[in-house]
């Protein structure tokens, strides 16, 4: 008999529904991915087995655990399924942990919360549980509070406070979205072992088919509330039958087509040359400490349509470089150079013309109470002469035209775009000044595959229409590899290799560079070995 | 799911009778505020007096309506000062950040670190009692209120993609403060203007009831309740309709303000 089985379950939230008919099953010891764009209701799912849905929302049909119909349990009897029978993950390490408990409270809070005891035998099930997820008791005592690690150090504990009572069920929804890939790897390693070591079984939703391919045994593909194909992993993508399945693997594998190369003999359009830049020490009792090296001389130079991409995990310095390039911050060493001027905070407004910015987050780069006609010409405040209302608006319709949305997108507030279109919006705004260089921070990372697909081709017609050339700042290597011609891989604040993309992947110089490429997940690789 | 929002309602018709109350005693009150009438002292509520009249005779819902002209000039006036330094010194604050920060915040903390109302108590006793400066003496304490609740919000929209990208559009400090933050603290200013403006009227109303509010034969709310104090045993009423006066107004605004933060604040999305 199945450990889960979920039949024909549809919920509603008011009147609006949200998922219709989903029905799966799992074994124990087997792993299910789930995988769909945001808004297929992959998360919902999960949080429905919980019984956790959003105030408002309404269930029918039957989820059977352990031979256990939860739909029929009440709340009462729900909370002692939920942490002991059934561990959840949830995406965000930085939320998910309380700040003011310590780590190893919060693991045996839910120890003593099911099986009652005292506080020391719950802490030593506690301990037993951080080792098991590689938190080591010399180096991570229990007394060790959430702000004193990193992302994927509080996401192991995150799956400690899940697996401490042996769930025979663990859903982890998107556990490793927000973690770097090296973290990321190592994460999906760690669930991988846990559930083969309890023999229990695990849900894992995620929007990266290569993360599914990589650790689950069956794959269930959702959309607009309906899983539209489920299989055993490999016969699912050896036969993408449904035509769904085919188009996210087919968009996930996209590489935007270029049909100019860049002059690599033409000036830069954007150099740094040795650039240095120092956050101040911490605050001590009478001075400071010694000061922290963000960016170490950092030398690169972007030729005109030219796209280089950054690579590098959180951390590393590229935020802090590229808002030096942006001369948003004043270097402590080197310098920035412009189409060949100086460019630092003071240079001229005119200058700042050539060079723009897009950033990763669709819903935060832009004033929710501005029209998007405003916030597209927002950057015309560089230009020494400032058009008419009606200059201002033909340029508006003009740059949004060039991303491929109509003039009356003009009159309308961000909200009502989807994300794909606010970044289409940004691209727009970045546009209006007729830039020489487009700084891309992470521009396609909070994007589904297809949308990201289209993006990226977007990006690639415009570079080759326009003679643009990209920064493209990015942790996701695939995208790097399809989209850059040349690739900078930084490392703790240094450029620690760099060169023409293909060469690069095909031929990795540095240690780190080889150890990220081997860390993204590859959909062909990972069906490769399972095969 | 939206809560009926039974604070905002209550609370608006409240505040509303009130600035209604204040701005109609501008025009016409049932009888002359100054005007004696001696032989009718300290009567019980009648047909002619509603509320009754005071030891020498005014009528008493004349001098409440009076009374809530003079709250309402007093506390609004205080919280405009208030504002109108305070949020600008808060934007400063948060655009420049470095030794201008300190300077604001420190010179807010030791404008906090004085127990308000005993040292606008002391302001007045210095400038002389009076209408005008009550008002001065109130607005400097809400300078602080205003500069740090304006601080913190501004700094954490200062991190926001969409300034930076105002900045990359080479927008000055003052000039993005201006078009970005202010916009967006509005909602929370407005509430703090309305919890603020009932802690006005209770300064307002503590300064007249020991003499350093409005003078007579100005009418506010305290001095009517310090009058009737020592008279309480003859006229229990005479105390009892400006202290009710006074409650169900600052109740009433009390109740708009947390109305209008359920309504308006960000910060509280996903509670409600």
């Amino acid at each position: 008999m199945a450990l889960l089985n979920i039949q024909d379950l549809s919920v509603s939230i008011g009147d609006k529904p949200i998922l219709r008919g989903v029905s799966l099953a799992l074994e124990a010891g087997q792993v299910l991915g789930v995988v769909g764009e945001s808004g297929s209701g992959k998360s919902m799912t999960a949080l429905s087995i919980l019984g956790l849905l959003p105030a408002g929302g309404h269930a029918s049909g039957a989820i059977t655990f352990e031979g256990q119909d939860l739909t029929a349990l009440s709340e009462a009897q729900l909370c002692r399924v939920r942490g002991a029978r059934i561990g959840m993950v949830f995406q965000e390490p930085m939320t998910a942990l309380n700040p003011v408990m310590t780590i190893g409270d919060q693991v045996a809070e839910v120890v003593r919360l099911h099986q009652g005891g005292s506080r020391q035998q719950a802490l030593a099930s506690a301990r037993r549980a951080l080792d098991r997820v590689g938190l080591p008791a010399e180096r991570f005592p229990l007394t060790r509070y959430p702000h004193e690690l990193s992302g994927g150090q509080r996401q192991r504990v995150a799956i400690a406070i899940a697996i401490v009572l042996s769930p025979r069920l663990i859903i982890a929804d998107e556990p490793t979205t927000a973690l770097d890939v090296t973290t990321q790897a190592q994460i999906l390693d760690l669930l991988r072992q846990l559930v083969r070591e309890d023999g229990a079984a695990l849900i894992l939703v995620s929007h990266d088919l290569a993360v599914v391919a990589e650790i689950a045994d069956r794959v269930a593909v959702m959309k607009d509330g309906q899983i539209v194909e489920q299989n055993d992993t490999v016969a699912l993508f050896a036969n993408l039958a449904h035509p769904y399945t085919r188009a996210l693997a087919a968009d996930a594998a996209r590489v935007p087509v270029r049909r100019s190369s860049p002059d690599l003999s033409a000036p830069p359009v954007l150099e740094a040359k040795g650039v240095v830049r120092d956050y101040p020490g911490p605050r001590r009792l009478l001075r400071k400490g010694p000061a922290f090296r963000a960016v170490s001389e950092v030398s690169l130079a972007i030729r005109p349509g030219e796209i280089v991409g950054l690579v590098g995990e959180s951390g590393c310095g590229k935020s802090t470089l590229l808002r030096t390039l942006l001369a948003l911050e004043a270097p402590q060493g080197g310098q920035v150079e412009l189409a060949g001027q100086p460019f630092s905070p003071a240079a001229p407004r005119a200058l700042r013309r050539h060079v723009q910015v897009v950033f990763q987050d669709p819903h935060g780069s832009f004033d929710p109470r501005w029209t998007v006609e405003r916030l597209v010409a927002e950057p015309l405040h560089l230009l020494d002469a400032k058009p008419t209302p009606a200059e201002r608006r033909a340029k508006v319709e003009k740059a949004l035209a060039q991303v491929g949305l109509p003039a009356e997108a003009a009159d309308r507030y961000p909200h009502q775009f989807s994300g794909g279109q606010r970044q289409r919006i940004a691209i727009a705004r970045a546009l209006i000044v007729e830039p020489s260089v487009i700084a891309l921070d992470e521009a396609v990372s909070a994007l589904d595959v297809t949308v990201r697909a289209e993006v990226l081709d977007l990006l690639a017609r415009l570079s080759d229409e326009l003679g643009l050339a990209y920064l493209f700042v990015s942790h996701d290597m695939g995208v790097v590899r399809g989209l850059t011609d040349r690739v900078l891989v930084m490392q703790a604040g240094k450029i620690v290799e760099e060169g023409p993309t293909a060469e690069v992947f095909a031929n990795p110089k540095h240690p780190y560079t080889a150890q990220l490429i081997a860390a993204t997940p590859d959909l062909e690789r990972a069906l490769a070995a399972r095969a | 799911m939206s809560r009926r929002p039974f604070s905002l309602v209550v609370g608006a018709t409240i505040a509303t009778l009130f600035v209604v109350a204040a701005l109609g005693s501008l025009a016409w009150t049932p009888y002359d505020v100054a005007a004696f009438d001696i032989p009718h002292r300290l009567n019980g509520p009648s047909a002619a007096h509603w509320l009754g009249t005071d030891h020498f005779g005014r009528d008493t819902l004349s001098m409440i309506l009076a009374g809530a002209r003079n709250a309402l000039a007093v506390s609004l006036v205080a919280v405009l000062l208030g504002a109108g330094v305070g949020v600008p010194l808060g934007l400063l604050a948060a655009a420049r950040r470095g030794w201008i920060d300190e300077l604001v915040m420190r010179a807010n903390d030791v404008v906090f670190a004085f127990p308000s109302l005993i040292l606008a108590i002391l302001l007045t006793a210095v400038l002389g009692p009076g209408a005008i400066n009550a008002v001065i003496a109130i607005g400097v304490f809400n300078i602080p209120v205003f500069a740090r609740l304006t601080r913190g919000a501004a700094l954490s929209l200062w991190t926001h993609d969409y300034v930076l990208a105002a900045r990359t559009a080479g927008k000055g400090r003052a000039r993005i403060s201006w078009e970005h933050i202010l916009p967006g603290l509005l909602s929370i200013l407005i509430v703090q203007a309305t919890l603020q403006f009932s802690l006005g009227i209770i300064a307002e109303a503590g300064l007249s009831y020991i003499g350093l509010g409005a003078q007579p034969p100005a009418a506010s709310w305290g001095r009517m309740l310090a009058d009737a104090q020592t008279l309480i045993s003859l006229a229990p009423l005479q105390a009892i309709f400006p202290g009710l006066a006074i409650v169900v107004t600052v109740l009433g605004l009390n109740l708009l303000g947390d109305g209008l933060r359920d309504r308006l604040d960000p910060r509280l999305d996903g509670e409600r």
